[in-house]
């Protein structure tokens, strides 16, 4: 099977990683920021499916676990939606530089 | 015949503190708790001299064993021998006698007397604790109502005095955890490691195991017995505190410390033996200078926690010395100071109460307009300055009977200079006692209660109670030592 | 003979009024006194009974009255065979002391009911009376060295208690404190002593020591000589340390400067502590231990030269001063000198003559000591003032006083055949024997005596036209009773076989040679004339020849500014010297050290919070920093 080698695809999932870090530090909107970490979330999960494609096709291992990493992700998403909905409540605004109070 | 009663019933009392209103009942709630509770001490000391005649020779009595925490062998395991027993004797009638003082106390009543009923529960279940993790466990629970006693209820400085004490006790207290730590990794039993003392005491621990562990569990336990140069917490702590947490600092939980450095000293004593210079030396230390630092002070309560942090020393200094007598003495003399630094700050704080004021300076002649109360000060000074008749010259008297025992020329130094305190104690109590209860009636100070025709009173009956208490422990000591004696050997 | 039944009573029942009057005192008003006055007689009778029983009925044997331990029991146990035991040892010593105790005791209680009558306190005063009393008597009955330390410090109390009675006076309270401190001082050396002695002798009981170390070799501390510290024996450190604490309850010189400020407390209670009682227990503690003091000769010469030196200092300083009870005090000093160097002196003979001639005068002077002090109270309590040189022709006014005042003098000044006479003679005797030196001392000192005694005596009966009216008589005859029992007691008692009953080792009596008596009595005599002359009659010639001799005057009206040296000491070097760099390095340094490792925690917090900023994207960096770290770690590290 001449398909697609490995690294080609660790590639594509290191660069959406990277992508999700660059948008959870520049942006300081924090639905932004949330969708930053799914596509870390997303990155991690092609690792995950990859890994399992090509080092151990015999087991499902790896799907089962992005699976339960989407489900989480879903969840996640969620309750962090629900904070923020709250935050923008109390601030009027989902800047992340406006939800400071937390400091020394 | 049950030991755990002596911690159930604080805790009982703690509870039906919790479900009280208003403060006439929960005071009474206290009392009775506290009554209750010296009724059962004395009914346990009576079983505990019956025990003896009859042939009981074990060194400890009425042991009770419970699995606690299996994994890590932990065990509930408590049981009292002589010394022990002594302690809580001391522990009951201070609790007493402090809650009788504090009768008028209205702010926060319920959870003052919570916290009193707390730390007098962590001094109960030290006391009899015969588990190293038990016994630290008391040990923390005894520490964290000092800190808000002081800090909620105190006066001056009190919330950087609350900060002091708690800090250094804590430190002390992790010192003492990375000591018992140690025991515990490296004692050899069969069932592998453990906190039982009895245990340890016969598998014997290795002396190079001892050498490194003794001095992170005897200085730890000495921060709270006022080691000299960890004492600075004393002065502040007790100048700070309301004066029913000022009797329980100093009657109970300085006790603590003194009564864990000598379970440590009898656990190790090879190490022991090769730290005694060092603790000799800092004992004398503390003795000699605190007296000295006593004489300069000016503040009533100051001039008593000095003289605490001198009174101490002893404690160290019968411990140190490692003889049998001496090491009596050191018990003697953390009874008889409990019970005379108790009362000491009782009779300050019945002065304060009345004249506004601690400053030596600013009061004279007292015994003029309250004699009740110039009475128990100056039977608590003449104890401290150690008179015969009283508690403080048995323990003292035997601590240097015993320190002397030790022929090497440096020990009789010491024990010398520890002897010359004496002489300084009695400078700066009567300096204290001729200007305040003697001379010339005078009450300065805030608002010059004496000018604005002000009647001083004498003591209430709740105060003469508490002073009654107290001074008939140190009579008793004082004029028949035998029966304490005999119960401590 | 068993004393048992009822010995241990004679102690008990001022204790018993001590704590009965402290406690329901208050109620009893004037019954208080009564009350006290009452236990102590029968402690009296008691007294008088055991001595009677002691001496004619159990009688000698072979030749001495052997010590008797009447009761005995553990009372704080050590170690093996070392304990404090608590009982009461007959011997002739303790029993004679005894008798003395309970009987001054006794014409104090009763001349104070009359004198302290009306007072505020009275109830506390006969309490007090009632505590010292009983120490006293436990004090002399001791069986036990740390017995008789812990009646020692119990002494030392109640004379607080009672030198401060008038406690709104800072006067006495100073010098209530003063007493005890001093003597504190000494009782330390005391203390130690004991820790020696009890350690090397193995045993703190008196007639077990005494045997240990005379009798056999079983102590290392006569063994081994070489045993020592700093050149000097152990046992020598031990007698000299037990010495200063008797030398600090005696007033001994240098440690004397307690006893004249002691004067501030009532006149009975000066008669009964401050003359007869508690200030010969330095005497009595020696002749306790005198068996062990016969080791050691250097010892015995110290005290020697101590006795004598505050003899004749205090005399001294007695002819200047001009408060009448200061005059007393100074005199009881040099007395109980007189004694302690009668003591030291029979060390350098075979003959033990010093022991009983000391005793002799101890007995003598508690007598005519307290019979001056009560006479001295009663004229306190007529003039209202403690001023000699405000007194004066009182003879007319207060006769009674003033024939007994008159023996009394006449006692402390040796002239047959008073009291004092006989027991001067023997202790002079037995300078002559052992010391010219001492002798000659002696003989001064004691015509200082004479004329010092009447110098008071004429100032206050005589000199000049009394500026008093008769308005109150001389007091009630509860006051008047005791001075006539005394003053008879101070012409009797001299005529007791002394030597006969109280002896070191069952030695018979001291014949004292008439023609010996001839230099004292002259010296007495001239002394007497002296004083004659210069204050019969308002005579100038005192005022001329003090300013004549001015400075040396001065020097010894201050007397010999010891007050003003102990003030230096304790001012400039105990409290600016020692206690107030404690106090400030505790403070500064050593709590400085505690603050400052809060306050290094603090920077430490200070400096560092700014990492927690609150913004969520740094956490985040912070968090992949560390990652990428640690994956760097633990990538290229292995």
């Amino acid at each position: 099977m001449s398909s697609i080698p490995l690294t080609h695809i660790l590639f594509v999932s290191t660069a959406l990683f990277f992508i999700g870090v660059y948008g959870l530090f520049t942006r300081r909107n924090l639905i932004t920021m949330l969708m930053a970490i799914e596509l870390m979330l997303n990155s991690v999960n092609i690792n995950f499916v990859a890994f399992n494609k090509y080092l151990y096709p015999h087991t499902l291992n790896g799907v089962f676990f992005s699976l339960f990493i989407i489900t989480v992700a879903a969840a996640e998403a969620a309750v962090a939606i629900a904070i923020i909905i709250n935050l923008y409540r109390n601030h009027r605004s989902i800047d992340v530089e406006d939800a400071q109070e937390m400091k020394y | 015949m049950s030991l755990s009663v002596l911690i159930i019933l604080p805790l009982l009392t703690a509870i039906a503190l919790l479900l009280c209103n208003g403060f006439r009942q929960v005071r009474v709630v206290a009392l009775s708790g506290a009554v209750v509770q010296l009724i059962y001490v004395l009914w346990l000391l009576g079983a505990y001299w019956q025990q003896r005649p009859a042939g009981n020779a074990a060194a400890i009595l009425f042991e009770e064993d419970l699995t606690w925490f299996a994994s890590l062998n932990i065990h509930y395991h408590v049981g009292i021998d002589g010394i022990a027993i002594a302690m809580i004797l001391l522990t009951a009638l201070v609790t007493v006698a402090g809650i009788l003082v504090s009768w008028p106390v209205e702010k926060l009543s319920k959870e003052f007397f919570f916290l009193l009923v707390l730390l007098s529960l962590g001094a109960y279940g030290f006391f009899i604790s015969l588990d190293l993790f038990t016994l630290f466990f008391f040990l923390e629970v005894a520490v964290i109502p000092k800190f808000l006693l002081i800090g909620i209820w105190g006066s001056g400085r009190s919330s950087y005095s609350a900060m002091k004490l708690a800090l250094l006790l804590m430190g002390g207290s992790a010192l003492v955890f990375v000591g018992l730590a140690g025991i515990y990794f490296n004692t050899p039993t069969a069932n592998g490691p453990t906190f039982d003392l009895l245990q340890i005491a016969q598998a014997g621990i290795s002396t190079d195991v001892q050498e490194l562990f003794f001095p992170f569990a005897f200085i730890g336990f000495g921060i709270f017995t006022a080691l000299f140069p960890f004492h600075t917490w004393v002065p502040d702590g007790h100048s700070s505190a309301p004066t029913a947490a000022s009797m329980f600092l100093a009657g109970i939980s300085m006790k603590l410390g003194g009564y864990g450095c000598l379970r440590m000293a009898l656990l190790m004593p090879a190490a022991a033996q090769s730290y005694s210079g060092i603790i000799i030396v800092l004992a004398t230390i503390a003795i000699i200078y605190g007296a000295f630092a006593t004489m300069m002070q000016t503040d009533l309560k100051y001039i008593n926690a000095y003289s605490s942090v001198s009174h101490c020393g002893f404690v160290l200094l019968g411990i140190g010395m490692l003889t049998k007598t001496a090491m009596m003495g050191a018990v003697l003399q953390m009874v008889s100071h409990g019970l005379m630094t108790a009362l000491f700050f009782a009779a300050i704080g019945m002065l304060y109460d009345r004249t506004h004021t601690r400053q030596v300076a600013q009061l004279g002649g007292l015994l003029k307009v309250m004699p009740f109360i110039a009475t128990v000060f100056v039977i608590a000074g003449l104890c401290s300055l150690g008179l015969p008749g009283l508690s403080g010259f048995v323990a003292e008297v035997t601590v240097f009977m015993g320190a002397w025992q030790r022929e090497d020329a440096w020990y009789r130094l010491a024990t010398i200079l520890a002897c010359a305190s004496i002489v300084v104690t009695a400078v700066y109590i009567l300096r204290a006692m001729g200007k305040v209860i003697m001379g010339p009636l005078l009450v300065e100070g805030t608002g010059s209660l004496l000018q604005q025709g002000h009647v001083l009173s004498d003591a209430r009956w709740n105060e003469k109670l508490a002073a009654v208490l107290l001074i008939i422990g140190i009579v008793a000591i004082g004029v028949a030592p035998f029966w304490l004696t005999e119960l401590i050997n | 003979m068993n004393y048992s039944s009822y010995i241990t009573l004679i102690p008990l029942l001022p204790l018993a009024g001590f704590i009965i009057l402290g406690l329901f005192g208050k109620s009893l008003t004037r019954s208080a006194g009564i009350l006290g006055t009452f236990l102590l007689l029968v402690s009296t009778v008691l007294a008088f009974y055991t001595a009677y029983n002691y001496f004619f009925v159990s009688g000698k044997i072979n030749g001495i009255y052997p010590p008797v331990t009447a009761l005995h029991y553990t009372w704080l146990s050590f170690s093996p065979g070392l304990s404090i035991d608590m009982g009461v040892l007959v011997d002739p010593a303790s029993v004679m002391m005894l008798v003395v105790v309970t009987f001054i005791s006794l014409m104090v209680h009763l001349f104070s009911l009359g004198y302290m009558k009306g007072e505020d306190r009275f109830a506390t005063y006969y309490a007090f009376l009632g505590l010292f009393t009983f120490s006293m008597l436990g004090l002399v009955l001791s069986t036990n060295l740390l017995q008789i330390y812990i009646f020692w410090e119990l002494v030392g109390v109640s004379s607080f208690l009672l030198i401060g009675f008038y406690y709104d006076r800072p006067a006495a309270v100073a010098a209530a404190k003063k007493a005890f401190i001093v003597t504190r001082f000494a009782d330390l050396g005391f203390l130690i002593g004991i820790l020696i002695l009890a350690y090397y002798g193995g045993t703190l009981d008196f007639n077990m020591l005494i045997y240990r170390l005379t009798a056999t070799n079983l102590s290392p501390l006569t063994q081994t000589p070489q045993i020592g510290f700093m050149g000097i024996s152990l046992l020598t450190w031990a007698l000299v340390l037990v010495f200063i604490g008797g030398a600090g309850k005696s007033a001994m010189f240098p440690l004397h400067i307690w006893l004249p400020d002691a004067m501030e407390g009532p006149t009975p209670v000066s008669a009964l502590i401050h003359a007869a009682t508690m200030v010969v227990a330095g005497v009595y503690l020696v002749a306790r231990l005198y068996p062990v003091y016969l080791l050691d000769e250097a010892v015995l010469q110290i005290i020697t030269w101590v006795g004598a030196l505050s003899a004749l200092l205090a005399a001294i300083i007695a002819c200047t001063q001009t408060d009448i009870k200061r005059v007393l005090a100074y005199s009881t000093i040099s007395q109980i000198g007189y004694m302690l160097f009668a003591l030291g002196l029979s060390g350098y003979g075979d003959t033990a003559t010093g022991y009983s001639a000391s005793l002799f005068h101890l007995f003598t002077h508690a007598f005519f000591k307290s019979l001056l002090f009560l006479g001295a109270g009663a004229v306190i309590h007529f003039v209202h003032t403690n001023e000699i040189r405000e007194m004066g022709g009182l003879r007319k006014l207060m006769p009674l006083t003033h024939i007994t005042f008159l023996i009394a003098c006449l006692a402390i000044a040796g002239i047959p055949p008073f009291a004092g006479f006989f027991s001067k003679e023997e202790i002079l005797l037995a300078a002559w024997e052992n010391n010219r030196f001492g002798y000659i001392l002696g003989l001064v000192t004691s015509g200082l005596t004479a004329y010092y005694m009447f110098r008071l005596y004429f100032r206050i009966f005589w000199n000049r036209t009394p500026s008093y009216s008769n308005h109150h008589g001389e007091g009630s005859w509860t006051m008047k009773g005791p001075l006539l029992v005394l003053a008879a007691a101070a012409i009797t008692v001299g005529f007791i076989p002394f030597p006969h009953f109280v002896a070191v080792n069952g030695q018979e009596e001291i014949t004292v040679p008439l023609r010996f008596s001839i230099a004292p009595v002259a010296v007495a005599i001239a002394g007497i004339t002296i004083a004659y002359v210069l204050y019969f009659k308002n005579n100038p010639l005192p005022r001329k020849w003090a300013l004549a001799f001015r400075g040396m005057y001065k020097l010894v009206r201050h007397k010999f500014y010891f007050d003003e040296l102990y003030l230096f000491i304790t001012k400039k070097i105990v409290f600016n010297g020692i206690a107030k760099p404690a106090a400030w390095i505790d403070r500064h340094l050593v709590d400085g050290f505690m603050n400052g490792a809060g306050w290094a925690t603090t920077r430490l917090s200070e400096s560092i919070k700014a990492l927690q900023s609150g913004s969520v994207q740094n956490y985040m960096l912070y968090v992949f920093g560390s990652i990428i770290a640690l994956a760097a770690v633990f990538i290229y590290w292995t």
